[in-house]
């Protein structure tokens, strides 16, 4: 409230040094020495060899897809909702973040109960006489669960931003001859501009870097790169490969950082 | 037309959301213990559960680490947005960045930069260690669900209170901190909620031998799930649906809304 209350910001301060930016200063330091402490710069080069590339392409494009299928499915049901009386705010968001109460692996795990040849989804599908499913242990099934997991995510920013935008000012749009389509494209579209960057970074991010949900949903026959860093740390132990591999990682991270520093400033499109 | 057409792709999208959930239920009734098939209705995973140590053992570390972990973020992360609003607005500003760094950052690289971390300062892998990474990402919810509430305070009020001579302290309960406890509720319930689904970062943060729920599972998927943890996460999903519909239908909420 007042200067008087400035050492009240210590905690949190110390917290985020100790916290937040000394560990980020330990990953920059295993990623740029070697075994013997000798700076280098071949962690960070090792993404070029074969395997890693393979699995940065992999899964830069698995999860550039589901960023889309998240959007594409999210977009609407925001505008939808956005358009729900602001009484029932709390209980849209609810229904979101509940699912979380259940253990993640074991929701994952579920769609391959779900998704088995002889699973469910295939049960009822030629119970109605429909052709079968066979994306397990395939790409689409990572996609799949990648959505799955990273949809709240989307949808809450978006949620908000556009139950933020004044019904009046789209009742003006369409009070000055603007047509449906228009005052979208002029109107609803750039206001919820905060909510779409933050949207796809929350689940950008997560889907490029996760190492579950490939193993559980892609019979982990396909590597992603969380999947080679994990195994650096928790297998080989090779934290400095690793770090240098996450290195990597972080340069997508700070340029999702910045996009949204710049196209969200005030914080309109986050998710609570 | 229009309203059922939308009507409709809420249903499905919620469906999709909560048909996993649904199976992992049916699965806690199931009597063949494989996922494949389908073996008869039976209550005994329930009643296994509670005979089976381990499982509770990480059930309460789950619990434990959650509730320690959200209730110390509420604390660091309210008293960190009380004095932002003090601060310098450049100084803000870097504040809030680095507030947003464990949420734009992958959980695998905070988890694995805190792994180096307790390496380097030598502390031993544990529930200790666990706890600190939990308060560390929770903060960030906790500040951004109460930020909100702090900007449309008014200090005036505030400072009115002091005038007619109340202590600082004593001016902060009676007439800042009402406002702000909506947002620190559910700051504190989203620290919860974000705590107990957790996995990455638990993962690369415990010691051998200390297991939450996640990383049991994640042990259990290579033999096979033990059919209990359908049963126990069935328990708690049932819990907290049922303790929320409560909270919803409670009459001081519906007069409020009235």
């Amino acid at each position: 409230m007042t200067s008087k209350n400035k050492w009240l910001s210590t905690p949190y301060i110390v917290w985020s040094v100790v916290f937040i930016i000394v560990p980020l200063g330990m990953i920059l330091y295993y990623g740029l020495t070697d075994a013997t402490g000798a700076f280098t710069l071949d962690n960070i080069t090792a993404i070029a060899s074969a395997g890693h590339a393979k699995a940065l392409r992999v899964s830069l494009f698995l999860s550039l897809v589901s960023t889309l299928v998240c959007f594409l499915l999210a977009y609407p049901l925001a505008m939808i909702l956005a358009r729900v009386q602001m009484k029932r705010h709390n209980f849209i968001i609810l229904i979101f973040i509940l699912p979380m109460w259940m253990n993640f692996l074991l929701r994952t795990l579920a769609w391959q109960t779900l998704l088995e040849k002889n699973g469910v989804i295939n049960h009822v599908l030629t119970f109605l006489h429909l052709p079968t499913l066979k994306i397990i242990n395939t790409p689409a099934a990572i996609v799949l669960g990648m959505v799955y997991n990273f949809l709240p995510f989307m949808v809450l920013p978006l949620y908000n931003s556009l139950a933020k935008i004044d019904i009046n000012v789209i009742n003006a749009a369409r009070d000055l001859g603007a047509n449906q389509f228009y005052t979208f494209i002029r109107i609803i579209l750039p206001l919820s501009v905060p909510g779409i960057i933050s949207g796809i970074t929350m689940v950008f991010i997560p889907a490029l870097t996760t190492f579950v949900i490939s193993a559980l949903l892609g019979g982990g026959k396909l590597l992603l790169i969380g999947d080679v860093i994990e195994q650096e740390f928790t297998r080989t132990s090779n934290w400095h490969l690793g770090s240098g591999l996450s290195m990597v990682l972080m340069i997508f991270i700070v340029i999702n950082m910045i996009l949204s520093a710049i196209f969200d400033k005030d914080g309109e499109g986050s998710m609570l | 037309m229009k309203t059922v057409a939308k009507r409709i792709y809420i249903a499905l999208i919620i469906l999709f959301l909560y048909a996993p959930i649904g199976i992992l239920m049916v699965l806690s009734f199931n009597e063949s213990k494989t996922r494949a098939k389908w073996g008869g209705f039976t209550f005994k995973w329930y009643i296994a559960l509670f005979q089976n140590e381990e499982i509770l053992r990480a059930l309460f570390n789950t619990l434990l680490i959650a509730f320690t972990s959200s209730l110390i973020a509420t604390v660091i992360g309210t008293v960190a947005c009380i004095s932002m609003t003090g601060m310098k607005r450049r100084a803000k500003s870097i504040l809030m960045g680095v507030t947003n760094i464990p949420m734009l950052n992958a959980d695998i690289v905070t988890g694995i930069s805190l792994m180096l971390l307790y390496i380097s300062l030598g502390i031993r892998f544990g529930m200790g260690t666990i706890l600190l990474s939990h308060i560390t990402f929770n903060i960030p919810y906790v500040i951004l669900s109460v930020m909100p509430r702090m900007r449309q305070i008014n200090v005036s009020t505030y400072e009115a209170a002091l005038d007619l001579g109340s202590s600082p302290i004593h001016a902060f309960f009676k007439v800042v901190f009402p406002d702000l406890l909506p947002g620190i509720l559910s700051g504190f319930l989203m620290a919860f909620t974000m705590s107990l689904d957790d996995f990455i970062i638990t993962h690369f943060t415990k010691g051998v031998g200390v297991d939450t729920l996640s990383t049991k599972i994640y042990t259990e998927i290579k033999k096979g799930i033990k059919p209990e943890m359908y049963a126990l996460s069935s328990l708690i999903f049932v819990t907290v649906l049922t303790l929320l519909v409560l909270i919803n239908l409670s009459p001081t909420d519906k007069k409020k809304a009235e």
